[in-house]
C-alpha cells in the first residue's frame, strides 16, 4: 500500500476514535448539566462521573495524535490549513481549555458550583460546532487567495447552509452517540432509572442525527458535485450504515441487549465516516491540496509508520488494561469499588 | 495589520503560550518522580508518612496535569497556526519526534488515570506503585522528544536544502543533531530539581505557618535531598552546553556574555547594564573564565560579535536572562547543601524561621531560573527560525487576526493561572495533613 494511504487511513481511524470517545465525553457534560438544570441529576450524574473520571485525559489526546500526525504525514496542510483556520481553531482551543482544567477543578479541587457545571455542558457542544467548521473547508469554496496569501472567507462560510448542517450534525451526533453509550453503562451499573433516561434521550435524538446526516449529502450536490458523485458510488456503504442505525433504534425501543446496540451504533458511525472520507479522496482541500502531493518525504513516512507501528504496540495493551479495570469492570462500573 | 505586525503579534502569542506552559509542563515532568520515589520510600521503610506524601502530591498533581495537557494542545496547533511554513518544513524533517512526543503522552495519560483511580483497589502497596513507573517514564520521554525538535531548530541537519526543497530526509539524524544531548538533559534535569525544590518549598511553608509535624520535615529531606543532587548535575551540563554553543552555535554564546571582540583568554563578564552606546557599566569581569567556559583552557580563542553579520546577532539582552539562571542555579543550590549538612550536623539553624523562609523561595526561583533560561535559548536564536534556514520573520502567518487572538489567550492565561492557584490552596487548606492522618487512622490503614 502506497504511503499516503496507509499514513491517511491511520489517522483518519484515530480521528474516528477521538469522534466517539469525546462525543461521549462532550454529550455526558451536556447530560449532567442538563439534568442538574431539571432536577434529575441525582439520577445520573453518579453514573456519568464514574465513566469520566478515569478516561478524561486520555480523550484530548487521541485529537493530538490526529493533528500531530496529520503535519507529520502531510506537512503540506499545515501551510494551508494552519494559515486559513486561525481564528476558528483558537476558539476551539479556549474551549478544550476551559473545559480540560475545568472538569479537573471541579472534580478534584470541590468547586461544585452549578455555573461550572453549565459552563462545561455548553462548551462540550460548542467544541465540536467549532472543530466541525474544518470538515466545511475542506470542500472548498470558503478560501480565497490574496496575492501570495490565503484568507478565509468568513461571510461565505456563515451564510453557506452547508456550515449549519455540518454544525447541526456533530450536535445531534454528540448526544445520540453519548446518550446510548449511557443507556449502556446505566444498564450495567443496574441502574434502571437512569438507563430509562438515557434511553429516552438516545431515542429523540436518533431522528435529527440520521435527518441531518442525509441533509448534507443533498447539499453536496450543489457545493461540491465532484464529491456527490463520489458518494453516489459508495451508496452500498451508506446504505450498510444506515442498516446498523435502523438495528440500533430497533434494540433500544424493545429494550434488548444495549450492549449490542451501541456496537450497532459504533459499526454506523465508523462505517460512514470512512465512506465519508473514501469519497473525499484525494483531495485534502478541495481543490488545493491532494493527498498524494502534500506527503511527507519518503525518509520521514517510513519513520513515522515504523514508530506508529512500535508506538501502537506499546498502546494497545495500555488501553486494554485500561479498560479492563474501569470500563468493562464490574465491581467498578457498579460502584462496588472506588 | 501588515506583515511585519503578524510577525510580532505572533512571537508575542507563541511566547506567552509557551511561558505559561513550561510552568506546568516542568512540574508535570519533575513530579512524577518524586511521587515513585516517596511511595518507594513508603513501602521500604513501612512508613504511612511517606505513602500520605505520594498520595498528596498526586492529588495536587492533577490539577497541574489538567492545565498542562490544556496548554500543551494549545502550543501543538498553535504551531501550526502562527508558523505555518515553519511547520510545513518541519513536518518533512522532524516530525518523528513530534510524534513519538503523542506517543509517550498517551501512555502517561493511561497510566496516570489508573494510578488515580487505583488507591484502595490493590492489597498489596507495590503492585500499586508499578503503575507509577510509566507514569515517570511516559514524562520524562515527553520532555526528551519535544526537546529534541526544540533542538533541531538550533542546530538543524539530516536533509539537503536544494533549491528550496527538503531532499534526502533522514529522520534520526534530525533528531540526533549537535545541540541534542546538552539540551535534552538540561531540561530534565532542571524540571527534576524544579520539581524537587518546589515540593521543598510547600514543606517549608507549611512549617513556617505553625505545622509542625515530623511529615513536613521528612518531606523537606527527602525533596531538597533530591533537588541538590539535580541541581548539581544541572549545572555540569550547563557547562557542556557553554562548550557546544562555543562550537556550533557562537553567536549565542557571545550575545549572552556581551562578547564583542574576538580573543584569546577571553574574561567572562557577570552582571552589568548595557548602555546605548554599547558600553558594558557596572560589571564584574573574571579574567580567562570565558575561555574555560567556551574551551576548557584558559588562552582559548572565542569568537565575539565582530564575526556575526548584524542581522543575524540576537537581541543583547538575553545576557541579563542567562544571570538570572545562573545566579538562581547556584543559590538554591547553596540552600540545599547547607541545608543538608547542617541537619546532618543537628544544627537547629535549619528549621528557624529565617532559613525556612530561603527554602520556601527556593521553588518560585527555580521556575523563574527555567522560564529565564527558555528565553534566553530561544530569544538567542534569533533572526532564525531554523538557524541558517528559516528566518522568523518569513515563517509567521499571514492571518490579520493575531492580535485578536493575543487577547484572547492573555484572559485565558488569566482564568486558568488563578482558578489553578485557588484550587490547589483550597485542597490543601481545608485537608491539612493532620487531619488526613487522623483520619486514616480511624480507618484503620496498611501502614
Amino acid at each position: 500500500m502506497p504511503y499516503e494511504l496507509i499514513g491517511i487511513s491511520v489517522l483518519w481511524f484515530f480521528l474516528f476514535g477521538y469522534v466517539i470517545i469525546a462525543s461521549i465525553d462532550f454529550g455526558a457534560g451536556f447530560f449532567n448539566a442538563y439534568s442538574v438544570f431539571v432536577r434529575k441529576n441525582h439520577i445520573i450524574s453518579r453514573i456519568i462521573k464514574r465513566y469520566l473520571s478515569p478516561v478524561w485525559e486520555v480523550t484530548n489526546v487521541f485529537l493530538v495524535f490526529f493533528f500531530v500526525g496529520m503535519v507529520g504525514f502531510f506537512p503540506k496542510t499545515a501551510y494551508y490549513y494552519g494559515t486559513v483556520l486561525l481564528v476558528p481553531i483558537h476558539i476551539s482551543i479556549v474551549l478544550l481549555a476551559i473545559r480540560g482544567s475545568y472538569y479537573a477543578f471541579t472534580t478534584y479541587g470541590k468547586l461544585d458550583k452549578n455555573m461550572w457545571t453549565y459552563l462545561y455542558g455548553i462548551s462540550g457542544l460548542l467544541i465540536p460546532a467549532s472543530l466541525s467548521t474544518v470538515l466545511t473547508i475542506s470542500e472548498g469554496g470558503f478560501i480565497y487567495e490574496q496575492g501570495n496569501s490565503l484568507s478565509l472567507d468568513y461571510w461565505a462560510l456563515f451564510t453557506s447552509p452547508l456550515t449549519w448542517s455540518i454544525v447541526i450534525l456533530s450536535l445531534t451526533s454528540v448526544l445520540y452517540i453519548s446518550a446510548v453509550f449511557l443507556t449502556w453503562y446505566a444498564h450495567k451499573a443496574n441502574d434502571s432509572r437512569a438507563t430509562e433516561l438515557m434511553r429516552r434521550y438516545a431515542l429523540i435524538w436518533s431522528v435529527p442525527a440520521i435527518v441531518t446526516a442525509t441533509g448534507i449529502i443533498v447539499e453536496l450536490r450543489t457545493h461540491n458535485p465532484l464529491h456527490f458523485q463520489n458518494i453516489l458510488n459508495l451508496w452500498w456503504m451508506f446504505g450498510l450504515s444506515a442498516l446498523f442505525f435502523i438495528c440500533t433504534v430497533y434494540l433500544l425501543w424493545s429494550r434488548k441487549n444495549y450492549g449490542f446496540a451501541f456496537l450497532a451504533l459504533v459499526m454506523q458511525f465508523f462505517i460512514a465516516f470512512f465512506a465519508y472520507g473514501f469519497s473525499h479522496y484525494p483531495y485534502l482541500l478541495y481543490p488545493y491540496l491532494t493527498i498524494t502531493e502534500s506527503l511527507t518525504s519518503q525518509g520521514m513516512a517510513v519513520a513515522l509508520i515504523v514508530a506508529f507501528t512500535a508506538g501502537i504496540c506499546l498502546l494497545l495493551p495500555s488501553l486494554y488494561l485500561l479498560l479492563r479495570l474501569f470500563l468493562f469492570n464490574k465491581d467498578y462500573v457498579q460502584g462496588k469499588l472506588k | 495589520m501588515d506583515t511585519e505586525q503578524s510577525v510580532f503579534y505572533s512571537r508575542l502569542l507563541t511566547e506567552l503560550t509557551l511561558s505559561f506552559h513550561i510552568i506546568y509542563a516542568t512540574i508535570g515532568v519533575g513530579i512524577p518522580l518524586l511521587i515513585l520515589l516517596a511511595q518507594w520510600m513508603g513501602i521500604k521503610k513501612q512508613d504511612e508518612h511517606y505513602i500520605l506524601l505520594a498520595r498528596r502530591w498526586t492529588r495536587g498533581y492533577v490539577i497541574t496535569v489538567a492545565v498542562g495537557v490544556v496548554t500543551g494542545t494549545a502550543i501543538g496547533l498553535q504551531l501550526n497556526l502562527l508558523w505555518p511554513t515553519f511547520m510545513e518544513l518541519a513536518g518533512n524533517s522532524i516530525a518523528l519526534p513530534m510524534f513519538m512526543e503523542t506517543f509517550a503522552f498517551f501512555f502517561e495519560a493511561i497510566f496516570l488515570g489508573i494510578y488515580l483511580y487505583t488507591w484502595d483497589r490493590f492489597e498489596d502497596q507495590r503492585k500499586h506503585m508499578l503503575l507509577l513507573v510509566p507514569v515517570a517514564i511516559g514524562a520524562s520521554f515527553s520532555a526528551v522528544f519535544i526537546t529534541m525538535m526544540n533542538s533541531f531548530m538550533n542546530t538543524p541537519q539530516g536533509f539537503d536544502l536544494i533549491n528550496g526543497q527538503l531532499m534526502n530526509v533522514e529522520p534520526l539524524k534530525a533528531m540526533f543533531n549537535p545541540s541534542m544531548p546538552t539540551k535534552v538533559t538540561h531540561v530534565v534535569v532542571t524540571a527534576y530539581m524544579t520539581s524537587a525544590f518546589v515540593l521543598a518549598s510547600i514543606g517549608a511553608f507549611r512549617i513556617l505557618q505553625g505545622s509542625n509535624h515530623v511529615y513536613h520535615k521528612k518531606a523537606l529531606y527527602l525533596t531538597i535531598k533530591v533537588g541538590l543532587i539535580f541541581s548539581i548535575a544541572a549545572a555540569i551540563i550547563g557547562d557542556f552546553s557553554g562548550k557546544f554553543l562555543a562550537e556550533y552555535q557562537p553567536e549565542k554564546l557571545a550575545a549572552m556574555e556581551w562578547h564583542f571582540e574576538t580573543e584569546e583568554n577571553a574574561p567572562l563578564t557577570l552582571f552589568g547594564i548595557l548602555t546605548d552606546e554599547e558600553e558594558i557599566k557596572y560589571s564584574l569581569e573574571l579574567p580567562y573564565a570565558l575561555s574555560i567556559l567556551a574551551h576548557g583552557y584558559p588562552n582559548a580563542e572565542v569568537i565575539g560579535l565582530d564575526q556575526i553579520p548584524d542581522d543575524e546577532t540576537p537581541p543583547l539582552y538575553i545576557h541579563y536572562m542567562f544571570n538570572i539562571m545562573v545566579m538562581i542555579g547556584m543559590g538554591v543550590t547553596l540552600i540545599g547543601l547547607i541545608f543538608l549538612i547542617g541537619a546532618w550536623l543537628r544544627r537547629k539553624f535549619v528549621f528557624n524561621r529565617k532559613f525556612l523562609w530561603l527554602i520556601a523561595a527556593t521553588g518560585p526561583l527555580s521556575m523563574i531560573a527555567i522560564e529565564a533560561g527558555w528565553w534566553l535559548a530561544e530569544v538567542g536564536r534569533q533572526p532564525w527560525v531554523l538557524r541558517g534556514i528559516l528566518r522568523t520573520e518569513d515563517a509567521a502567518t499571514t492571518s490579520n487576526q493575531v492580535d485578536l487572538m493575543l487577547y484572547l489567550f492573555v484572559g485565558l492565561y488569566i482564568i486558568l493561572g488563578v482558578a489553578s492557584i485557588i484550587v490547589l490552596t483550597r485542597m490543601f487548606k481545608n485537608n491539612p495533613i493532620e487531619r488526613e492522618l487522623k483520619e486514616r487512622q480511624t480507618e484503620g490503614s496498611i501502614y
